[in-house]
């Protein structure tokens, strides 16, 4: 591998790595809060990235320049899009907490998992029975950034738009990061991790934290739906399904309920995937990266920021 | 009245934890229920701060009841703080956190820094380790936390179960003493001990707690000097 290869391969694991990351999360921060996979975040991913698509073309209609009301530059609407889309995501995963988990908050897991995946399932179907089988395109964003000089390090270049997700990525973790160390909100959230039942006496809400663990994960769904689809531009319902599973992997990879683990495990698996495709046929990708995880998780099985705590008693 | 319990019931499934039971506490009182493991001092706690379903009988505060408020809120609206059983202060969370998610939901901003202040008065080593993860505080200080973090929480009743367990005499000794500074402020009290001399000693009334049935109530100093009571609590 020449060097120019090796630093293309470091910009494409650490694209990868942000929508891991970012999916990863979500999965992460309600185990460790509700002891629950939810595995309905996939298909949240999913319908993020088609609110992201009509996100877009509403706003690119209204404010881009030459067809909107209101001329915005389109980085302005770039970051619009992203907004919007993580905050009327955010409802989808409360929806699927009020709807589907609540009401099996006492009765066995598997229960709550078996809803998950059905969940995900009326969600595929859903968006097949709305949209049809017709892949959709999503609308370019930022229109000349890829014809754009692009920058180069070391002789290599590295499209803006990967420098601008692995970006965006990063400032949204940063930020979740403080939100849970320094809001009153992310003490209740790590407080519910730790002894679930003496937290209603602490005065708060349990199921407003529930909900804002939800909230919070799938905001960060719809900001990676919207940066895949910029990479990725086309839609279909099943294009949580792989993304999904692989962030799960991330997310127990990193410890369960382990923000930064499930950040860090992201890029790593980022990392393996493309190294390994590097390294191996492109069809062994899979197989190679996952026996590697698989070793990994042999000599560590609460992942690599896991702890065995998980002293929930009942009051 | 300020807490009544009116003939209260509790069933975890076919056990019957609680069967009828009635006592009253009075605004500024310290009130103590002795009983032995399994009487169901624990419950009698969780039924108040609804964190049970009871089967019968009724729970007034202020004459009103409150079986239809659900837990944050017993603790955020009615002012009735609870140090449960084990201290279950926040291993995770540093001390400081742990009395700043205690105030999550209080309303008098402009009190808080004053409590807490007050609360470092009282046990000054919490603010000597505010910044310490309070996993790693020792017992006695934990259970200081959990004092103090109820007390953060809401300063109108303070329910306590068990606040001495675990701890030396000298500790227990010092806990009591500031669970009564507590109370010089204006805190009702209501705590369940096994421990009942000490407990005794600090409440002004007390109820015996048997196997779900309350058996014997009075002025403390009445049961200290119970033969019964001597016999079965206060070892011979
Ligand atoms: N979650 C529960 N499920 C089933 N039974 C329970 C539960 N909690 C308590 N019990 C039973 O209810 C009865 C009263 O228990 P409780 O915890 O109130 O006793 P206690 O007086 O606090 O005892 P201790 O001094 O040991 O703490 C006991 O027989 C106990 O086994
Ligand atoms: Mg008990």
């Amino acid at each position: 591998m020449s060097a120019t290869e090796f630093f293309q391969n470091v910009v494409n694991a650490l694209q990868w790595g942000s929508f891991y990351a970012l999916i990863a999360l979500g999965y992460s921060m309600v185990y460790g809060v509700l002891l629950l996979f939810n595995f309905a975040h996939g298909d949240i991913f999913m319908v993020g990235a088609y609110i992201g698509f009509f996100v877009a073309t509403a706003f690119l209609a209204l404010f881009a320049s030459g067809v909107g009301i209101i001329t915005l530059p389109s980085w302005a609407i770039l970051v619009l899009v992203i907004l919007a889309t993580m905050f009327l995501t955010s409802f989808v995963g409360m929806a699927v907490e009020r709807i589907g988990y609540r009401p099996l908050r006492h009765a066995p897991r598997a229960s709550a998992a078996i809803t998950g995946l059905m969940i995900g399932i009326i969600f595929e179907t859903s968006i097949l029975a709305m949209f049809g089988a017709q892949r959709m395109k999503f609308p370019e964003l930022l229109p000349g950034l890829a014809s754009a000089s692009q920058p180069t390090f070391g002789g290599v270049i590295i499209s803006w738009q990967k420098i601008l997700i692995v970006g965006v990525a990063l400032v949204l973790m940063l930020l979740l990061q403080w939100f849970v160390s320094n809001t009153k909100w992310g003490m209740a959230m790590r407080a519910m991790a730790f002894d679930f039942a003496a937290v209603p006496l602490m005065g708060v809400p349990l199921n407003r934290i529930a909900a804002l663990t939800f909230a919070l994960g799938s905001a960060l769904a719809g900001a990676a739906a919207v940066l895949y689809s910029m990479a990725y531009p086309v839609l279909d319902p099943y294009m949580g399904i792989t993304v999904g599973w692989k962030a799960f992997v991330a997310a127990i990879l990193g410890g369960r309920g382990s923000i930064k683990g499930a950040a860090l495990a992201g890029f790593l698996l980022g990392f393996i995937e493309i190294f390994a495709a590097t390294v191996f046929p492109s069809t062994y990708r899979d197989l190679i990266a996952y026996s590697i995880i698989l070793i990994i998780l042999v000599f560590r099985p609460h992942g690599m920021f896991g702890e065995e705590h998980t002293a929930r008693l009942r009051l | 009245m300020l807490l009544s319990v009116r003939n209260l019931h509790v069933s975890y499934g076919h056990i019957k934890a609680l069967q009828g039971i009635d006592f009253d506490v009075d605004e500024g009182e310290i009130i103590c229920i002795i009983g032995a493991n399994g009487a169901g001092k624990s419950t009698t706690l969780r039924a108040i701060s609804r964190l049970v379903p009871v089967q019968k009988g009724d729970i007034l505060f202020e004459g009103k009841s409150i079986l239809h408020v659900p837990p944050e809120k017993v603790v955020s609206e009615l002012g009735i703080s609870h140090v449960p059983e084990g201290r279950r202060i926040f291993g995770n969370l540093t001390v400081k956190e742990n009395l700043t998610l205690a105030t999550y939901a209080r309303k008098d901003k402009e009190n808080i820094k004053r409590d807490l202040e007050y609360m470092f008065s009282v046990f000054p080593r919490l603010e000597e380790r505010l910044n310490q993860k309070a996993g790693t505080l020792s017992g006695g200080e934990q259970q200081m936390l959990a004092v103090a973090r109820a007390f953060m929480t809401a300063r109108r009743v303070m329910i306590l179960d068990e606040p001495s367990m675990g701890l030396a005499p000298l500790l227990m000794l010092e806990m009591f003493k500031a669970l009564e500074e507590i109370n010089r402020e204006g805190t009702t009290i209501l705590l369940v001990e096994q421990n009942a001399r000490m407990a005794l000693k600090f409440a002004q009334r007390g109820y015996v707690l048997e196997t779900g049935k309350i058996v014997l109530q009075g002025p403390s100093q009445e049961l200290l000097d119970n033969p019964d009571v001597k016999k079965a609590y206060l070892g011979g």
